[in-house]
């Protein structure tokens, strides 16, 4: 059975963050790894319009924001990793949200002019992927290509 | 707002940090009540960072409610059985 991620994206007012999700997507699909999305309207909005024919993120694996915080917060769903995208402290609440009712392994995803302190607000565990961009992807784009090869171990069926 | 939208609340505080909503809860009520994030209030799972304050004054009770583009907010709602069930927490 394939390893299920999560990519839980912020407000999409930041611009990295459409297509880094995308990326990262295709990365971890590559890798043999199930994705799905949660996200705002808008958030989700971008990604349909952005990869029409699906390539990327199937529809039916897109899941509005609030319902995905039910599902795991009941217990309903989880996965094995958990992908948050933060670049405001609504992004970091997200992160501490998701570390206390998932078992995924978490990752944060950091970006926006105020990284570097939102990342100083973390203080549990989870891995970082930072860096202080706003409209420049490459930077993100490395740290997932390197993060991306462990990933490629886990993604080993069970 | 989500179920928000349908219930009968008071925006006490808007545009402000997780934090700031945190201490203003703990700064402004007798009784408080500490949450884990993910605790279900009315039909709405909260989010925050760890501990989450939820306060009760008289029928009320006042929480940090936050949404992706909208930011933080402070507010107030008439609470109901969800503040025995904060009591007995």
């Amino acid at each position: 059975m394939n390893k299920k991620a999560l990519l839980l994206l912020g407000c999409p007012e930041v611009p990295v963050q459409t297509s880094i999700a995308l990326y990262l997507a295709n990365r971890l699909l590559y890798a043999g790894i199930e994705v799905f999305v949660a996200g705002t309207e808008a958030a989700l909005d971008l990604l349909k319009v952005s990869d029409v024919e699906e390539h990327y993120v199937a529809e039916a694996k897109m899941i509005y924001l609030d319902d995905c915080i039910e599902s795991l917060a009941e217990k309903r769903q989880d996965f094995d990793l958990c992908f948050v995208f933060v670049h405001n402290d609504v992004g970091v609440s997200y992160l501490a949200t998701v570390h206390e009712i998932s078992n995924a392994r978490l990752f944060a995803i950091i970006f926006g002019s105020g990284a570097d302190s939102l990342t100083e607000m973390i203080d549990f565990k989870c891995e970082l992927l930072d860096a202080k961009t706003v409209h420049k992807p490459l930077l993100l784009r490395k740290k997932i290509d390197d993060k991306i090869k462990e990933v490629k171990r886990w993604a080993v069926p069970n | 707002m989500g179920c928000t939208e349908l219930m009968d609340y008071e925006v006490v505080l808007s545009d402000i940090s997780f934090k700031h909503g945190r201490e203003y809860i703990k700064a402004n009520f007798e009784e408080v009540y500490e949450v884990k994030p993910g605790y279900k209030l009315f039909d709405i799972y909260l989010i925050g960072l760890p501990p989450i304050l939820v306060g009760v004054t008289g029928d009320h009770i006042i929480f940090t409610y936050m949404k992706p583009c909208r930011g933080t907010f402070v507010l107030k709602i008439k609470g109901g059985e969800e503040i025995e069930r904060l009591r007995s927490v």
